[in-house]
């Protein structure tokens, strides 16, 4: 059990630093430097221990998905809400959760954890189960290489102690099966008519994925088109209409419902599975509908090269303004090399409407390139804006936008309508 | 009147393209169209027949494992680039095909990949990644400007010149402040960013070496690099 004295001195940096307006990590900083023990006593409290789900895309939206199916089944889950996924933004999230004896009132934790990151924090606390989604390029000016970051879930797979949860169309998630020995595997997939939807890194130039032979996968996204969706989930079929939008989410989607399968086995409640699907959203910033003036407007993550030309490819351009706002922060990653692995084709017919963000220069540089229309460009986020719902006032709009630029523009859209406020 | 035809040909793009590296190509490919003539791409993967003759040949960087996949067929190809190189043809290698027209990448474990030789250099990998923003200077393009990101350091021979020296970053290696090596018309560099929409005078250097060795003159037309003047003096400022 932590010292009540590191609970109560951080419960006090975490309400400063929301009356300050700051970020979800500050006290969990503090924490972490004062009681390096506080994270793993804490969770060691819990029944049925710890969920650990990482990889490249998606992480935030499964995170939200896995959350809201335990409690479907009953359970009380905690979980890092905020996508703040670094070992300190678990600290943070847990400070806000516990009572001042330190006793965490859950009986598992669901954390969504940056792959570098959860290296370090499985070492300390084995989770139970793990769920990794994806190894696709993203800040490899953190990482190096992408067998790099396999190797890092590959660790996170060999630490965990009961089931781990592997993506069978992603081939260097499906290879991690091979060195595990002591834990069991489950596996989540697409059907061989929906693979051409997910171009992988390794086909990125050399065409799409093809349907070879794949072990059986516990849980099969079988159709998927408009907003019905199809599964396979051993073996019986369950259609439903899903409120997530974008085929990557609906994919991650099968793997949180292939993750809930391995946590409740023999009480896994598919009728509860399925309702419980069909009603969760997109998490924030990963799809998620805001209203401006009457229209919506569409924010949706872009963080690497696959999750962009996913992106692209779920949410047509057609009767919506795109605005792009990138940044190149140390969350964003600081290369803009990414930019030039996708394809803005989609996006010739209508023009890009205004490009933002620290890099929007090299944004635009980008869409001269693929011969794209650029109404306006402005660096400072939130004249852009501004500019961009100005002057399309009559139109669905659409932001595509790296991290810290959706951070930012939610603070801004928060001045002017209503935003749901993730703490 | 047809247009003139000028052929591009990148190098493994299957094995070696995680970075960007479809941005040089792109960036040929429409100025090539710009200034008005008829880009022809060739994408050259491991096992094809390599064409008799290439207007300008490129190619990227790849994982180890990429570089493992490639490394005999290069080997097999090796005096054809080599016979290329020594007529000119103009050529940009990036990152892991720069170490393998070396002479040999020793990697840290204490492997040694062999490269073709076109570059007097040779490259050793250690466990420190040189990684982050970087500006260099060369007489003839002026400030390049671009991200490196490799742990492989690379040393020039006697026959090799650096192809620009650094300004901000680490470039081929931590000691000499050199980056890139130059031999007649190739470009060996570990500039990403991708390397060529930030830096046109480059990607011109190679149009125009290739269209006046094949044709004799170059269009008269003109781009317009207002945008990638202003993500050049942006990306500048940026920290490492």
């Amino acid at each position: 059990m932590p010292h009540p004295f590191v609970v109560i001195l951080g419960k006090a940096v975490r309400h400063a630093a929301r009356l300050r307006g700051g970020g979800s990590a500050l006290p969990g900083l503090f924490v972490e430097k004062i009681s390096p023990d506080f994270i793993k006593q804490t969770l060691a409290q819990l029944p049925r221990g710890v969920v650990v789900i990482s990889g490249t895309n998606g992480k935030t939206t499964t995170t939200k998905m896995v959350v809201a199916l335990l409690e479907a089944h009953g359970l009380k889950v905690f979980t890092n809400r905020t996508g703040s996924n670094f070992t300190r933004g678990v600290a943070a999230a847990l400070l806000g959760d516990i009572n001042i004896k330190g006793h965490l009132d859950a009986d598992i934790a669901v954390l969504e954890l940056d792959e570098a990151h959860a290296v370090h924090f499985v070492k300390a606390i084995p989770p139970r189960y793990s769920l990794l989604l994806n190894v696709m390029r993203d800040q490899l000016d953190r990482f190096g290489e992408i067998d790099a970051t396999a190797k890092m879930l590959e660790k996170i797979a060999l630490a965990t102690t009961d089931t781990v949860v592997l993506n069978r169309e992603d081939r260097r998630v499906l290879a991690i099966k091979d060195v595990l020995t002591d834990q069991k595997v489950e596996l989540f997939g697409l059907s061989d008519a929906l693979l051409g939807d997910f171009p992988s890194d390794d086909e990125m130039r050399g065409g799409k994925l093809k349907a070879t032979k794949r072990p059986d996968a516990a849980v099969i996204l079988k159709k998927y088109s408009g907003n019905e969706a199809t599964y396979q989930i051993a073996d019986k079929e369950f259609s439903t209409t899903l409120k997530l939008n974008g085929v990557y989410n609906v994919f991650n989607s099968a793997a949180a419902i292939a993750l809930t399968h391995a946590i409740m086995v023999d009480e896994t409640d598919s009728g509860i599975v399925i309702s419980t699907i069909a009603t969760v959203k997109p998490a924030f910033g990963r799809g998620e509908e805001l209203q401006v003036g009457g229209q919506p407007l569409e924010l949706v993550l872009v963080k690497n090269p696959s999750g962009f030309r996913l992106g692209l490819k779920s949410f047509s351009a057609e009767g919506y303004a795109t605005m792009i706002a990138i940044n190149d922060n140390y969350a964003d990653g600081r290369d803009m090399s990414w930019l030039w692995d996708v394809d803005f084709e989609s996006l010739t017919e209508l023009g890009v409407s205004e490009v933002s963000g620290v890099r929007a220069y090299d944004m635009a540089l980008r869409l001269q390139y693929d011969e794209v229309t650029i109404g306006h460009i402005d660096r400072d986020l939130s004249s852009a804006l501004h500019q961009f719902i100005d002057n399309n006032k009559d139109s669905p709009k659409r932001i595509y936008c790296t991290y810290t630029a959706m951070l930012a523009l939610r603070k801004e859209l928060s001045k002017i309508t209503k935003v749901e406020v993730v703490s | 009147m047809s247009k003139q035809i000028i052929t591009v040909l990148q190098l493994y793009p299957k094995d070696m393209n995680i970075y960007g590296d479809h941005g040089n190509l792109l960036v040929l490919q429409r100025r090539l169209e710009w200034y008005g003539y008829e880009p022809h791409i060739i994408h050259y993967n491991v096992g094809d027949t390599l064409p008799e003759s290439a207007d300008i040949i490129i190619g990227g960087g790849g994982q180890d494992s990429g570089q493992e996949v490639i490394h005999a067929d290069l080997i097999a190809i090796g005096p054809k680039l080599k016979a290329f190189a020594e007529a000119d043809v103009p050529m940009l290698l990036v990152c892991g095909l720069y170490q393998l027209f070396g002479n040999f990448f020793k990697t840290s474990g204490g492997k040694t990949l062999e490269g073709i030789g076109v570059l007097d250099v040779e490259t050793h990998g250690t466990n420190e990644r040189l990684i982050g923003n970087i500006v260099t200077n060369n007489s003839e393009f002026g400030d390049i400007i671009g991200y490196e990101n490799h742990s492989g350091q690379t040393f020039l021979g006697k026959n090799a010149e650096p192809f620009a020296n650094v300004i901000k970053g680490a470039g081929n290696n931590s000691k000499d402040g050199h980056e890139g090596a130059r031999y007649k018309n190739v470009i060996g560099t570990y500039l990403h960013g991708s390397i060529l929409p930030k830096n046109p005078l480059i990607a011109d250097f190679l149009i125009h070496t290739a269209v006046t060795k094949k044709y004799g003159e170059f269009s008269t037309d003109i781009v317009d690099d207002l945008l990638a003047d202003l993500a050049r003096t942006n990306a500048a400022d940026r920290p490492r």
